[in-house]
């Protein structure tokens, strides 16, 4: 069984609703809010970014199905606050009984943000090991999968293209492994390839057209030699 | 912070007002009287992601690799560096490929696990592109989804979709138009919409003079 936010290739009839142009970057006020919060909250450091992810997966199936995109930041960013001890679930109930207390050093200060958002988090990492794979190497993403470190673990493999033999068509860095990162068990870098499937190979006889192809990000322990 | 997987993960957020407006405020609330969050802070990254960044930073360094090929091979050697030449950058955007649209090859991007999207060249995602309807069907039926957008392929192109699973992040670099050849780096640009550069749209035809 896929989780929930593991979507590609899911049977789906609903047309996709483009409402003519977007005139405002956020359709609510309390979007934007949310969004703000949560990236506030997340300059602390308490968490990172797979993290936070994780945390937005993890939600009860429920929940997925009743809230909407900035509804489950939000829940997320609740969940994340009190498991990293910075909120208390009393305060969480009773949010105006906070105690008040001066402004943190690791907050991010007003004139901080921009400057932040500027230079972004990369993730490229060195390591000392050589690739296992080459480019144009042909390779089978791993099947079954899960997230070697915790059971129902986060990773980053979906499950549309689990078992489906590909060709590495990019390759270069290392980059932080999200597996274990979100479970703060380390960075621990390892090299990141492009992968390319063809339609044949992931759905058969029900391609649309044999040769289009999907590409992925695939960390090496997704993958092995086929 | 405990080691936990999916599955009994205590939730907390249901301790939170459930209408979405009282939600946030909730937070915010709790947030800046911890000291978490600086109030200024919020209002400043508001600001960042309605008015700093969004799709004319993209179009703009579309427009320029149309019109300068030195900057094109730039760009699809290695955009981080070529769109950090051009002081566009940040926070999903660290790690950028520019995948080019030719006569043989369709580009469209998505993140079937999420909604990863490279804020720095185009903004914050449409609510299309975070759609499940989308996420679910662009990996599938890429063909079927582009034509439900309108979008005319060749029959000498081949569809090649794009799913963000790391943080590299994917902009597509739609094919000039006909009839542009005379137009400037500003109206090439205006050409070149949002849609356009997640594939799901292809460049504007320039209106005949």
């Amino acid at each position: 069984m896929t989780k929930f936010h593991d979507m590609g290739g899911r049977t789906c009839n609903e047309a996709i609703c483009r409402t003519g142009r977007e005139v405002n970057v956020f359709e609510r006020e309390w979007h934007a809010r949310a969004l703000a919060a949560t990236l506030a909250a997340g300059m602390l450091g308490a968490w990172n970014i797979d993290a936070s992810r994780h945390a937005r997966e993890c939600l009860a199936e429920e929940d997925h199905g009743k809230l909407s995109y900035y509804e489950i930041w939000m829940a997320a960013l609740a969940n994340l606050l009190v498991r990293s001890g910075l909120v208390t679930r009393s305060e969480l109930a009773n949010p105006a009984n906070a105690d008040k207390v001066p402004l943190s050093a690791s907050a991010a200060k007003a004139w901080q943000v921009d400057g932040i958002l500027n230079k972004g988090s990369p993730t490229a990492r060195e390591t000392g090991n050589a690739p296992r794979f080459h480019l144009g190497q042909t390779v089978r993403a791993s099947h079954p999968h899960s997230n070697r470190f915790l059971k129902g673990g986060h990773t980053r493999l979906p499950h549309y293209v689990q078992g489906r033999t590909g060709t590495i068509c990019r390759s270069g860095e290392a980059h932080i492994l999200p597996d274990s990162n979100a479970h703060y068990l380390g960075e621990q870098p390892e090299h990141l390839y492009s992968v390319r499937f063809s339609m044949a190979q992931l759905w058969q006889g029900d391609a649309e057209r044999s040769d289009d192809e999907v590409v992925l990000d695939l960390w090496e322990s997704y993958l092995e030699a086929a | 912070m405990s080691l936990q997987g999916n599955s009994n993960l205590h939730s907390h957020h249901n301790l939170l007002p459930a209408e979405p407006a009282l939600r946030v405020e909730a937070l915010e609330t709790i947030l800046i009287r911890k000291g978490l969050v600086d109030p200024a802070a919020l209002g400043k990254i508001i600001d960042y992601y309605e008015h700093k960044v969004g799709p004319r930073h993209g179009a703009g360094v579309v427009a320029k690799s149309w019109i300068d090929q030195k900057f094109r091979s730039a760009l699809v050697a290695n955009a981080t560096t070529a769109i950090a030449s051009l002081n566009i950058s940040g926070r999903q955007g660290e790690h950028i490929v520019a995948v080019e649209n030719t006569p043989e090859v369709h580009n469209l991007v998505v993140c079937t696990l999420c909604s990863c999207y490279p804020w720095p060249l185009l903004g914050l995602p449409p609510a299309w592109y975070k759609s499940h309807a989308y996420r679910s069907r662009a990996v599938r039926e890429p063909r079927r989804v582009l034509a439900e957008f309108g979008v005319d392929l060749m029959p000498s192109q081949k569809v090649r979709v794009w799913d963000s699973t790391s943080e590299t992040r994917y902009m597509v670099v739609p094919m000039r138009p006909a009839g542009s050849e005379c137009m400037n780096e500003g109206e090439l640009a205006a050409l070149v919409s949002r849609d356009s550069m997640i594939g799901a749209a292809l460049a504007g035809i320039p209106e005949p003079t």
